[in-house]
């Protein structure tokens, strides 16, 4: 006997499957095949928690959020967002959540991005006073004042983002879903978004799954990252705690004046590359804490500089990827 | 206040929402005029020309199997005035493989809290298709004037079929966009039925041979929206031997057709959610 679904929880998942029947050669008689999406995952997200959803391509990602949007049906499994099961009404759930697809326009490229908020305001049925509020809440907040009156057409990639962002949430969504909402983005719009996302879920309390290949999205902005690889889920962590699991180690770089001398390391530690005038040393700061080794190479004749660096998000989660052959 | 009744229910129905839908398109597409009204005169006059063809035969053999110019005119009138009607109204299912389905914008859709067929009516309140509209009425009108034996108080009658005739083809075009989840390709096949609809429709039923007749009698209820109906405002007497009253309810059929693709419309998004392809 299950025990049933916890509903102080914005999203549960629990053990949903998804099996694609893909039609080989594309003939109408032609011979079928499985193939599996999503194997049998579980996880679920507390109301106001931003959670990293990330996998590499094909690992099953895409239909885990078009199941938790509702446009897509399981093979099986419960799954339910604001206590509703997705796809059993849609209409209902999908007035309830936001969502952000990077690539897609959810605005009328012909009209002004103030004419397709109030469209979406009759879309939803938004009160003409909350929708008043939202509005200018949403233009202050994202710096839409200036674009409003543009048609979506003649808008830059970033203010077309921010416009977005504004029509996901002009129905005031408990959740927000968030697919690659940085992509193309330059550095002060992807900062102004990550910004915005953040203050959303503090001042508002929203729950928010944010699907990603920029790993400093998650940086930035994850309190939590569930890593999905062959549609099973391979991690479900704290960034930091992905960190010390997958690539603890540390990085430890010697510039000298000139020939570098031939060093003898502790245990934990190795000499990874070495250039005319530099020597970069790998090391495990469980076996060899970083005081402990800078004493150690402190004294070397001719040294003029020394820098300790972490793994960047990117190498760790490649890591994390090889490791899981994901 | 996350436990707001969020329910679009006390708000704009669906008409209300249609409405707003139709006029933002209208605004966007009256934001360039000047195309507007070339498209608009372009295709008041390819539609004026094709008419030319009919009329030149008629012009010289004077009648063509017992049918005089007048009735081949009020057909012609009818048929094309009902579709452009329909292509008014269902741009969104005509466009509906190469803009929702190919570019994944379907999934868009589905996630706004309405039926899909209301979004897809509201995708865009064509306004280019008013040539062919004019056009038509200018034949139908013409067509009434020439005919020898128009009966004035069935005309009622011609408002009734334009709507039953509007409505076979907006369910054609329903039907199309039905398909479009199973082959984006190869959907050429269906405009048989819109464009062939509207050629077939010019002339009448007993021009075509028995197959033919049967099929835009029977499956596509062409006959039922354009000459039935005209034969019961021009009192003419239907050669192959049905009451001259069947015209006043046959364009009915055209509804039936659309409720049948309607339903094929239902069971295709219901489709295309389980199966995600």
């Amino acid at each position: 006997m299950q025990t049933p679904l916890s509903t102080s929880d914005a999203i549960t998942v629990r053990d949903l499957r998804k099996t694609y029947r893909i039609r080989e050669g594309g003939s109408w008689r032609g011979k079928t095949r499985d193939i599996v999406a999503l194997d049998g995952i579980s996880f679920s997200v507390p109301k106001g928690q931003i959670a990293g959803f990330i996998g590499p391509n094909g690992a099953g990602k895409s239909t885990a959020i078009k199941i938790l949007s509702g446009i897509l049906r399981p093979s099986s499994g419960e799954v339910q967002v604001n206590g509703l099961v997705p796809w059993t009404n849609r209409v209902a759930h999908v007035a309830r959540i936001g969502v952000v697809f990077g690539q897609r326009t959810q605005l009328w490229w012909d009209l002004s991005v103030g004419e397709g908020l109030a469209l979406l305001r009759d879309i939803y049925g938004v009160e003409p006073e909350r929708f008043a509020r939202n509005r200018a809440r949403l233009a202050d907040a994202l710096d839409l004042g200036g674009i409003m009156d543009q048609s979506v057409r003649q808008l830059s990639l970033g203010q077309r983002m921010r416009a977005e962002i504004a029509a996901s949430l002009i129905h005031d969504p408990d959740i927000l879903i968030l697919d690659e909402p940085t992509i193309g983005l330059d550095a002060p719009s992807k900062l102004a978004v990550r910004a915005f996302v953040h203050e959303l879920c503090q001042d508002r309390g929203t729950t928010v799954l944010l699907t990603t290949h920029d790993m400093h999205d998650i940086e930035a902005l994850a309190e939590r990252v569930i890593v999905i690889g062959h549609g099973r889920i391979l991690a479900d962590s704290p960034f930091e705690d992905l960190r010390t699991t997958t690539l603890s180690e540390r990085i430890l770089e010697l510039d000298f004046h000139d020939t570098p001398p031939e060093l003898t390391l502790p245990a934990g530690a190795s000499e990874t590359a070495r250039e005319p005038h530099s020597i970069t040393i790998t090391f495990d700061p469980r076996q060899i804490p970083a005081p402990a080794l800078v004493a150690h190479v402190g004294h070397l004749p001719g040294l003029d500089d020394l820098r300790i660096s972490r793994p960047s998000i990117d190498e760790i989660i490649t890591r994390f990827y090889a490791d899981h052959a994901a | 206040m996350p436990d707001m009744p969020h329910s679009p229910s006390r708000t704009l129905g669906p008409v209300g929402l249609y409405r707003r839908m139709a006029g933002a398109s209208i605004v966007a597409q009256l934001r360039y005029p000047g195309t507007f009204i070339i498209q608009a005169i372009g295709n008041f006059v390819t539609t004026l020309l094709s008419f030319f063809g009919i009329w030149s035969l008629f012009h010289r053999f004077g009648s063509i199997a017992g049918w005089d110019i007048g009735t081949v005119a009020v057909l012609y009138g009818l048929v094309n005035v009902a579709f452009a009607v329909a292509e008014t109204l269902g741009r969104g299912f005509e466009v509906f493989g190469g803009e929702y389905v190919r570019t994944g914008s379907f999934d868009r859709l589905l996630l706004r809290p309405r039926s899909t067929l209301l979004l897809l009516l509201g995708h865009e309140l064509r306004l280019r298709p008013i040539g062919r509209f004019l056009q038509g009425l200018f034949v139908l009108v013409a067509g009434l004037w020439l005919a020898p034996h128009v009966q004035w108080s069935a005309l009622l009658v011609l408002p009734w079929a334009v709507a039953g005739g509007a409505a076979m083809f907006l369910g054609v075009l329903i039907g199309q966009a039905a398909l479009c989840f199973i082959t984006v390709e190869g959907l050429e096949v269906v405009n048989v039925l819109t464009y062939g609809g509207v050629e077939a429709g010019q002339y009448p039923l007993t021009m075509f041979g028995r197959w033919l007749r049967r099929f835009i009698t029977f499956v596509l209820p062409l006959a039922a929206v354009c000459y039935y109906p005209a034969l019961f405002c021009l009192r003419h007497p239907d050669p192959l031997g049905l009451p001259i009253w069947i015209g006043a309810l046959s364009p009915s059929a055209g509804f039936a057709f659309l409720g049948v693709m309607v339903f094929a419309w239902q069971r295709a998004v219901a489709g295309y959610v389980s199966s995600g392809s």
